[in-house]
């Protein structure tokens, strides 16, 4: 202790400075591999887009053809509505559901360790098999859900069989698949909330709804608008739900623009106009992740 | 008045169980229909009214599965690329997830999110005409490379989640008694830290696992891992359910029986990061 200088230079400030340049070396390796695995994915893929190139060929300057025939393609157009549509229902119903769910998975029950393990299985198991098995339960004539429709005298449904039904269908899909996350994510905040507000609650002689509407909701508010950033952004770039249960169809019924992309990219191999698709994707994703966030600063302050 | 209060409390205690069977019911009846299809033969599979429990299990589904010979490759395929990937992810991500916490480096992990919000497909395109060009493809470097996208992101996040809750005093007292800054993270922090690594692992091997858009793209006959190859049977024997079923269980069983197992470590490791994979 005696080798301890009795004053620094100038103490706090220079400290971690200091500090800080040291841990680059723990730091500086993966920010080397983030950014060669990310950014030279995007240098190529902004240079791409402004190329036409199909395998076989060398790529040759279009400037922003690829861009404006991506603005008046229908079929793009199409698939940017038909996400918007997904991507509303894909975000609002699991808010609810996984809210209702950390309410439940708040309160004290026996087993509840193990039952929050079998919660959060959807979200957990490999996509692809989680897919097949949704796949068969739709079957029009042979599914389950037809036949559990029908026991309670309901009409039956085609599902992702027809273009009316497949987005609700698939939306469906990936309630059941997400709602343990939002429930985690929301569960998180529960555990945070100040006990004060609760008591003079009781001592007021709130109803259980009054407490939840008036106290938990508010205060919740700010994990909800997280669990809404992080639905959104899955949401946007779902795939392999989509993929194995629909390939995008029936027709383009169920094409968002990932599978869209997917399908320009490597069934048609238009990479130019693919790449140019990437760029506007991305723009939508930040755009929509901005306008959340810019929401959660709003509701912080008020 | 004690009567109405235990007629009460039996209502919320049936309000309570009811609340907690609707919210785990969705997990258990599709997961039971995922069994029920697996161990049934094709008759009771094809029948309607669909028939739940088999009337006598059989196991012919998983052997049709496990005969066809490749699916001892598609497994070691899968191994090889979750396990080195993790393994990579590990070796960069636990020295900088230590290295963000301790220096606050906030915006450095804001940085590492961009990975979780660009979508796969738009890696994909660059990185397969450039693994292409370097004749790669056909081999599994490819997806080890790629899956380090998947596992580095959540192994910085877990790893920085957990090296903040751990107090810096002892990493200090070490330096001041002459250790260098890597000494004290290597025998301090590091053998601290085990628990953290070992959800760290568990998650992203989980993640890398399940991942399929990746591999649709870069895998061929000889390297698909084992979502590609389930879901490439799907196209051949679309009616004959048991099967497909069967494989499917057995590509998400490990998962299934992990998050079982481990819920606790699994629910911390998501709740630090907030995340999921791809």
């Amino acid at each position: 202790m005696a080798s301890v200088p009795l004053s620094y230079p100038d103490p706090g400030r220079r400290r971690l400075k200091v500090g800080a340049a040291r841990y680059w070396w723990f730091i500086g390796p993966s920010v080397v591999v983030i950014l060669s695995i990310v950014l030279f994915p995007w240098i190529f893929t902004i240079w791409m887009s402004v190329q036409e190139w199909s395998p076989g060929g060398p790529p040759s300057y279009v400037g922003m053809r690829n861009y404006s025939e991506l603005m008046t393609s229908d079929r793009f157009l199409g698939s940017a509505g038909r996400t918007l549509y997904f991507t509303a229902l894909a975000v609002i119903i699991p808010l609810f559901t996984g809210t209702f769910s950390a309410l439940v998975f708040h309160r004290e029950f026996p087993l509840r360790g193990l039952l929050r393990g079998i919660f959060i299985l959807p979200m957990m198991a490999t996509p692809v098999a989680i897919a097949l098995v949704w796949t068969m339960m739709f079957h029009p004539q042979l599914g389950v859900l037809n036949y559990v429709l029908g026991l309670f005298g309901l009409p039956t449904s085609l599902w992702v069989y027809s273009a009316d039904t497949v987005i609700p269908s698939l939306v469906l899909v990936e309630v059941w698949h997400w709602t343990p996350l939002v429930a985690l994510i929301v569960l998180g905040g529960l555990a945070a909330l100040p006990v004060e507000p609760y008591e003079a609650a009781k001592l007021d002689g709130a109803t259980r709804w009054q407490t939840f509407r008036y106290i938990t909701l508010p205060l919740l508010l700010p994990f909800l608008v997280v669990a809404a950033i992080i639905r959104t952004i899955d949401a946007l770039k779902t795939f392999d739900t989509i993929y194995v249960i629909t390939q995008g169809g029936p027709g383009v019924a169920s094409e968002t623009i990932n599978i869209h992309l997917y399908l320009q990219a490597f069934a048609f191999h238009n990479i130019g106009y693919a790449s140019a698709l990437v760029v506007v994707f991305f723009a939508i994703i930040v755009a929509l992740a901005l306008v959340l966030l810019y929401l959660r600063q709003k509701a912080k302050w008020s | 008045m004690s009567r109405t209060l235990t007629l009460r409390r039996f209502a919320d205690r049936a309000e309570l169980t009811a609340a907690v069977v609707l919210v785990v019911a969705p997990a258990i009846v599709v997961f039971a229909w995922m069994l029920s299809l697996a161990f049934k033969n094709d008759l009771e599979n094809s029948a309607y009214p669909p028939v739940f429990i088999p009337s006598h299990i059989t196991f012919d589904n998983f052997a049709a599965t496990l005969q066809r010979g490749t699916f001892f490759r598609y497994l070691t395929n899968s191994l090889i690329v979750s396990g080195m990937s993790t393994l990579i992810g590990l070796l960069l991500g636990v020295p900088a997830g230590y290295g963000i916490a301790r220096a606050r480096a906030n915006r450095l992990a804001a940085f590492v999110l961009i990975s979780r919000i660009t979508p796969g497909l738009s890696y994909l395109i660059p990185l397969f005409i450039l693994f292409r060009y370097l004749d790669l493809i056909g081999t599994l470097v490819p997806m080890i490379l790629i899956h380090i996208v998947i596992t580095l992101p959540i192994v910085i996040w877990v790893m920085m989640g957990f090296f903040e809750t751990l107090p810096r005093d002892l990493e200090e007292a070490a330096t001041i008694d002459g250790a260098t800054w890597w000494q004290a993270f290597r025998y301090i922090a590091l053998p601290l830290a085990r628990p953290g690594i070992v959800v760290a692992t568990i998650l992203s091997f989980i993640f890398s696992w399940n991942n399929f858009v990746f591999g649709i793209v870069l895998t061929g006959r000889e390297t698909r891992t084992l979502p590609v190859a389930v879901y490439n049977s799907m196209s051949f024997e679309q009616i004959s359910w048991g099967p497909l079923a069967a494989s499917a269980l057995l590509v998400t069983l490990p998962v299934l029986i992990l998050t079982i197992l481990l819920q606790k470590e699994i629910v911390h490791g998501l709740t630090t990061g907030g995340l999921k994979g791809g």
